[in-house]
């Protein structure tokens, strides 16, 4: 018997590329990744204590200290705000007697910051052990408290029931609701299991490809690339292996379709894995699953399992000899920039997830330097839903550019948040009456890298025409202050999330966040809302979409609220530093016992 | 045509700045033509004794003095200059920024490996002394700067040109090669 590490380690093959699996297994096990396991770990994979640490240090769940025996993981996105997020943090800070982000002096609990969850619809959430709460108040976090202090194992500490659908799974056991609001040709359930794979194990791939362009079906992550041309590069591109990735790292704030999907239509999802794999000729498939989806793990894997049973993954899938398929899961770590598809490449080879310098591009130099195609949860669903019912059907749905139908995630303030998926071309009115939107100030339409639309543009419409998005929807009411709870918010979540490979993205929005904080103090001045507009532009130098985009919070809020900056200028000066020597003096006064004589 | 007035100083810099001025070489004869001096450690005139027109910064703000200099500079000066690094982000000196300054100057004055003889381990806080800043500031943090230069230190050539410039009126030719220094 080994240790712990080495028992690990044995399990992953002493493989480098491993390395994610290997941490967050460590992690789980022991609270901690110490300098000591560092050591062992780096040994063990024959790889350098900085290989190492600069994956572990990249990501937000590992840490090297203890994080308690229960972990607490308090989401602190704009929509969790909102729903009362306050109350429900100084709850857990007055039943554990230790600040967030501190461990309680006996080691017992942790308490956490961590950015979205993936849970909008049902704020505020946590996560504890890898173990979902949602819709807190602060009586139950006193029971929840209560209930670690006596040491209950966490899956005693759920209330009598549970959510809705496969949340009442028995491998999945948790308290998330789905919310499916409006079921569309994609999320809806009418696809016998392993129907589409028999009828394409008998097509030629070529078809297959041909039949996916011809649908015009572009990629559903955000970037709206077109599927069946990344399929046709991916299989023309030379490689004795080639994978699937499925990106299923929904990180992008207000989000969560993907953990639905995931939840409803897992067995759809690994069809459209096997269905690409298929077309492309690739063999293996990754799914690269949030680490704040853990607790589907053992759902997931029992659907892939069922599936190698039934024959529709593994090897000679239909009885067909050249078709052969296998899944995995990847899980992450906890990094919105690994929803970046070269970021969370590197991520599933066990580094850090910064993203690539490109070209060359996934389809020709991908996962471990393989051919890899990377599409989103609800691309490869709507992939199966085409190959059955053929791409002129689905050209018929949405709009001339933007062909299908989109599954939305809709959060804030309305009566009814949760899934729909609607046709592309629907106007943001359309969708205000369908969800219940009330008294709204504004849409920030696909999360905080999108658009934030006032009232004025609500006939705007949804689609890569004119208002695209990944499928995130916040409905803001008249109370909410925008540029304090909003803007300002989304803007610490682009420097939280920051990989920090590029300088423009590692800076600008830390300057900026400066800039928009001087403006609310009431001591800006014109110029400085001009420099915010303009210096979005120096963003666009990133390497990758998230610093490509993480002035848009600001800059769209000035282009679409500009009141709500040119109100709290309040002097007519035309530069202002907000310099303050008294500040500036305090702390080597007290250093040094001097009064201040400036 | 009246000379043009220039005025410098040096904050929290090392005075390299003001060495690549004087690199301007035999060129100073020509300078001192068309403009003249006056606050500066060039001449050694310590108070302003008129406006300026051009009043060039080397260094950022580590303390209350320098925020009083600077302030002074932008009171006198029709136009800053902020010259070199230091000016412009802070530079060298601002790598204290982000350690506490208890430990910077505990590190200075009674634990660091070249502290002898302070036995009583005194850390200076004679009220004469200028009173250090929680950090490093760039000037334009403090004040508007209208112009920077940008080097460690800015060429001597580079300075010569921009005051050129700014005494004719002229555009300034600031070549790639001189901006770039990666």
């Amino acid at each position: 018997m080994g240790t712990i590490v080495e028992t690990i380690l044995k399990k992953y093959g002493n493989d480098s590329t491993r390395l994610m699996d290997i941490l967050i297994d460590v992690q789980n096990e022991k609270s901690c990744i110490s300098d000591i396991t560092v050591k062992e770990i780096a040994n063990g994979l024959n790889i350098s204590m900085a290989d190492v640490e600069q994956t572990l240090s990249f990501y937000h769940f590992f840490s090297k200290t203890p994080t308690g025996k229960y972990t607490v993981y308090l989401n602190d996105s704009v929509v969790a705000f909102m729903m009362g997020r306050e109350k429900i943090a100084k709850a857990f800070e007055e039943a554990v007697e230790c600040k967030f982000g501190e461990v309680s002096p006996d080691g017992l609990i942790g308490l956490f910051n961590t950015s979205c969850i993936g849970m909008n619809d049902q704020e505020p959430a946590a996560i504890i052990n890898n173990r979902v709460f949602t819709k807190l108040t602060p009586f139950r976090v006193k029971e929840l408290v209560k209930d670690m202090k006596a040491g209950k194992n966490i899956n005693e500490m759920f209330s009598a029931s549970t959510g809705d659908g496969n949340n009442s799974h028995e491998l999945v056991h948790s308290v998330v609701n789905n919310n499916i609001r409006k079921e569309g040709p994609v999320l809806k359930d009418d696809i016998a299991q392993g129907e589409i794979i028999e009828k394409i194990s008998k097509m030629d791939p070529e078809d297959v490809i041909n039949e996916i362009k011809d649908s015009n079906i572009r990629g559903r992550g955000g970037a709206g690339f077109p599927t069946g041309l990344k399929w046709e590069f991916c299989r023309r591109a030379a490689g004795d292996q080639k994978y699937i990735f499925c990106n299923a790292d929904e990180g992008e704030p207000g989000t969560f379709k993907d953990r639905v999907m995931l939840t409803e239509r897992a067995e759809l999802l690994f069809e459209g894995m096997a269905l690409a794999g298929y077309a492309v000729g690739a063999t293996q498939g990754i799914l690269y699953l949030r680490y704040e989806y853990k607790y589907l793990q053992e759902y997931l894997e029992d659907v892939i399992k069922r599936a190698e049973e039934a024959g529709l993954l593994g090897r000679n899938i239909a009885g067909n000899k050249k078709f052969e398929f296998n899944i995995r899961i990847q899980f992450g770590a906890g990094a919105y920039v690994c929803g970046e598809e070269s970021a969370l490449i590197e991520s599933a080879e066990g580094k850090r997830g910064e993203p690539r310098d490109r070209p060359p591009f996934p389809v020709e130099k991908g996962y471990l330097e393989y051919p890899t195609v990377v599409n989103n949860v609800e691309t490869l669903c709507s992939a199966v839903k085409i190959m059955k019912y053929g791409s002129e059907w689905y050209r018929g749905l949405g709009t001339l550019e933007s062909r299908g139908t989109k599954v939305l995630s809709i959060s804030g303030d309305c009566f009814h948040p949760g899934v729909y998926e609607i046709e592309w071309g629907f106007t943001i009115n359309d969708i205000l009456d369908m969800v219940g939107g009330f008294d709204v100030q504004a849409v920030q339409v696909g999360g905080p890298s999108g658009t934030l639309i006032a009232p004025n543009e609500f006939d705007r419409i949804l689609g890569y025409e004119d208002l695209a998005t990944g499928g995130s929807l916040i409905i803001f009411n008249q109370n909410r202050k925008l540029l304090k709870d909003v803007v300002l918010n989304f803007t610490d979540f682009f420097i939280e999330e920051s990989c920090g490979s590029c300088s423009t993205c590692r800076i600008m929005p830390v300057v900026m966040r400066d800039k928009l904080v001087k403006i609310m103090d009431g001591i800006g001045v014109a110029k400085d809302i001009d420099d915010l507009f303009e210096w979005g532009e120096i963003l666009k130098a990133s390497r990758c979409g998230l610093g490509q985009t993480a002035c848009n919070p600001i800059v769209s809020s000035i282009n679409n609220f500009r009141d709500l900056y040119t109100s709290q200028i309040k002097t007519a000066k035309d530069y202002e530093t907000g310099f303050d020597l008294n500040l500036a003096v305090q702390e080597a006064c007290e250093a040094t016992n001097r009064v201040p004589n400036i | 045509m009246s000379k043009a007035v220039v005025a410098t100083t040096s904050l929290a810099g090392c005075f390299g700045c003001h060495m690549s001025i004087l690199d301007i070489d035999e060129r100073i004869l020509d300078l001192i033509e068309v403009v003249e001096f006056n606050k500066s450690p060039i001449d050694d005139i310590k108070k302003f004794t008129k406006k300026c027109d051009v009043g060039i910064i080397e260094g950022g703000c580590c303390n209350s003095e320098n925020v009083h200099v600077l302030k002074d500079f932008r009171e006198n000066c029709k136009i800053l200059i902020a010259l070199g690094e230091c000016a412009i982000m802070g530079g060298l000196p601002a790598m204290r920024n982000g350690i506490p300054i208890k430990e910077c100057l505990e590190e200075a004055y009674i634990g660091g490996p070249t502290v002898q003889g302070n036995d009583q381990k005194i850390v200076p806080n004679d009220p004469e002394l200028p009173i250090l800043l929680d950090k490093v500031y760039p000037c334009h943090e403090v004040i508007k700067i209208d112009y920077y230069l940008p080097g460690c230190p800015p060429r001597a050539d580079l300075i010569w040109e921009a005051l050129v410039a700014l005494i004719k009126g002229e555009e300034m030719d600031l070549p790639y090669e001189v901006v770039k220094f990666d």
